[in-house]
């Protein structure tokens, strides 16, 4: 295996520790071929992080190693990293690794001045034997304690150095230091150490408010550049974890345009159609302003989408989280039946809140979640100090955006200390892609809810106070009135629209009623006309009546002059005058 | 203890370095002053033997061990406090 960042330094120039974040502080690994100094009070990890380096070395880099162990003979050095599943006893078998069991007898008597000599040679034989490239000097500081004079101690740690260079091994002191104070605690002969070796790792324990904290800072590193800080670590089940602020060299993380569903439609369309991908989405709110079930909307839409799920919950049980939910329609049950939804109640864990990510991180990388729901984040903030748990969620949020985890976080804000939306207590919400905002209106005897999108980079999204309604059909968004610069909730909004409603109604009725009087009216209109129309034609045969009457009148009367003639016989016939009958 | 007993020693030294050779002066002339022609010394030296220095468990130089009388015991250093190294071999007595 290469260097972490193959990049940026000469790989035979570093031999990588296979410690997660600890290759990257130093930028590959301890100096190759040269001593390091670790130093760190009783239970610090020192031993844990040698044993990690001398594994790392046989399994990944074909280099054996030597374990010159002081203070613990080997059979209780294997038992204890047991856990870890290195395979100590195994890798011993297969001589890759050697433990030379060095403890000073408890009876041994002393009498005068003595030397290393006798382990160099011993070393030298054992190092041509099996070909060992790494060396682990643990507990220097119980040898050292028996030489007489600091004269001696000096000699000796020179010694031990020179033979380290000649054989050009990757050799790593440990050596007991007590206290917390990096500066005080690190006496003499250590002080000389420290400037003798290329590199000084010191590992800190410490507890703060009742939580334990771990800690490692690179002192120096010759000829190298290096990670100054202290960066918190943490023992876990497969060795340290050195937890690492994001680096500049690495690279950034995937970008997609996809879009997921918050789990309610309305919010999605106020947010230009829901969440990106691989977003950090903040919830902020009191108690009881239904972040829960705003997030677990967005769990159950994932899961509906068929998306590997998790979910962490440091406020109540996981049962008691589902039945909760249920009776606001969001059913959780099913997914968590059919495995694609992992709910983990985090009260249990105690611990600091480096604890919690770590716990976090694996059981995502278990479940292969692409999901992540954390409610809430700012447990984080009452298990220790401040600025670790804002260098926790940092680091969260970091690794989330690496991985393309779409991870929403609930945040409860202190009613009691600051009802201002700027306060979220972990301060992620500068971090966060997505802030909502969640609110109680006390407003004519009622405590409604309301939703604001605060931010949301990268989309256009709405500038709506949005209340949210819960019901046993789900949770729903419902618009808002503002009346006389107030906005309007729950009854007061319900009265509203029952308003508007009746208008509407009343409306309607009246246009209708004047269409009726209208056709009504059209009606009559179309019977009189018709009316008339009949009158007219009677009057026009009556007319045409008339007219033939008058004619057929006018032909008797001279057909009657005619044959009143003719009967006469008087009248001689007036020719040219014939009468025609019409 | 028999105060008669034979004392079997192994001195283990770092080839001539200055505390080994202190040491191996010092056993001799402990021996001599207190065990005379009652003791036996082997002297390893690790440069040469390292393998042996491995399988016996000796890391600092020099180490002397009483292998007889029982209890088998063992002493690091150049011996240059006598009073010490006759208490850890049971001859306290015989130094007064």
């Amino acid at each position: 295996m290469k260097s972490v960042r193959p990049s940026l330094v000469k790989a035979s120039t570093k031999a990588p520790t296979g410690i997660a974040g600890f290759d990257e502080i130093t930028g590959g690994g301890l100096p190759r071929g040269r001593t390091t100094l670790l130093v760190g009070g009783p239970g610090s990890g020192k031993t844990v992080l040698a044993l990690q380096f001398l594994v790392h070395g046989v399994q990944h880099c074909r280099e054996p190693g030597i374990l010159v162990a002081f203070e613990e003979n080997w059979t209780r050095i294997v038992t204890n990293a047991e856990s870890f599943g290195w395979e100590l006893a195994e890798l011993r078998r297969r001589k890759k690794l050697f433990f030379l069991d060095a403890q000073p007898l408890t009876d041994l008597v002393q009498s005068g001045n003595f030397d290393l000599g006798g382990m160099l040679a011993a070393l030298e034989a054992q190092t041509k034997a099996m070909g060992a490239r790494r060396i682990v000097i643990d507990a220097l500081d119980v040898v050292l304690a028996l030489l007489p004079d600091p004269v001696a101690r000096r000699r000796e740690i020179y010694r031990l150095h020179e033979w380290l260079l000649a054989h050009e091994l990757t050799g790593l002191i440990t050596a007991k230091a007590g206290g917390d104070e990096a500066s005080t605690l690190i006496e003499q002969p250590f002080g000389f150490m420290q400037f003798m070796v290329d590199c000084a790792v010191i590992l800190n324990h410490s507890v703060a408010l009742g939580v334990s904290h771990r800690n490692l800072r690179v002192q120096k590193y010759r000829g190298s550049s290096f990670d100054e800080n202290e960066s918190p670590f943490l023992i876990g089940a497969s060795g340290l974890e050195v937890a690492v602020a994001r680096k500049p060299g690495r690279v950034d993380a995937k970008v997609t345009n996809e879009r997921v569903s918050s789990g309610v439609s309305r919010l999605d369309t106020m947010l230009g159609g829901g969440y990106y991908r691989g977003a950090s989405v903040l919830i902020t709110g009191f108690s009881g302003t239904a972040k829960t079930t705003l997030s677990a909307a967005f769990a159950e839409a994932a899961c509906r989408r068929g998306e590997r799920t998790l979910f962490v919950s440091f406020d109540s049980d996981c049962t008691e989280v589902t039945r909760n939910l249920a009776s606001v329609g969001i059913r959780l049950e099913r997914y968590v039946r059919n495995g694609s939804l992992r709910m983990i109640s985090a009260r249990s864990i105690a611990g600091s809140a480096e604890t919690y990510l770590v716990r976090i991180k694996t059981l995502a990388q278990e479940h292969g979640a692409r999901c992540l729901v954390i409610d809430p984040v700012s447990t984080w903030y009452k298990s220790g100090d401040d600025r670790t748990a804002q260098s926790v969620a940092d680091r969260l949020i970091d690794w989330a955006k690496g991985d393309g985890i779409t991870l929403v976080c609930t945040s409860l804000l202190d009613e009691m200390s600051n009802r201002t939306e700027s306060a979220s207590p972990l301060q992620i919400s500068a971090l966060a892609d997505t802030w909502i905002h969640l609110n109680y209106l006390v407003q004519a005897g009622e405590r409604n809810r309301g939703l604001s999108i605060v931010k949301s980079r990268g989309t256009a999204h709405s500038n709506q106070v949005r209340e949210l309604v819960l019901s046993d059909a789900g949770v729903t968004l419902a618009d808002t009135y503002t009346a006389g610069g107030e906005v309007l909730m729950g009854t007061l909004r319900w009265e509203k629209e029952r308003a508007e409603r009746v208008a509407h109604e009343a409306a309607e009725v009246a246009a209708k009623l004047t269409r009726v009087r209208v056709d009504a009216e059209e009606a009559e209109l179309n019977v009189r006309l018709k009316s008339l129309q009949t009158e007219l034609v009677a009057k026009q045969v009556e007319k045409a009546l008339l007219v033939r009457t008058t004619q057929s009148d006018k032909g008797e009367v001279s057909r009657g002059r005619t044959q009143m003639k003719e009967l006469r016989g008087a009248d001689a016939a007036i020719p040219g005058r014939k009468v025609n009958p019409p | 203890m028999s105060r008669r007993a034979l004392f079997k020693f192994r001195l283990y030294v770092a080839g001539d370095a200055p505390n080994s050779a202190q040491a191996v002066a010092n056993l001799g002339a402990l021996c001599r002053a207190h065990l005379p022609d009652r003791h036996e010394i082997e002297i390893v030296d690790v440069f040469l033997e390292p393998k042996r220095a491995l399988a016996d468990g000796i890391f600092l130089t020099p180490t002397l061990v009483k292998l007889a009388p029982s209890p088998v015991k063992k002493i690091i250093g150049t011996l240059s406090q006598t009073q010490i190294v006759l208490q850890a071999l049971g001859l306290e007595n015989a130094a007064v």
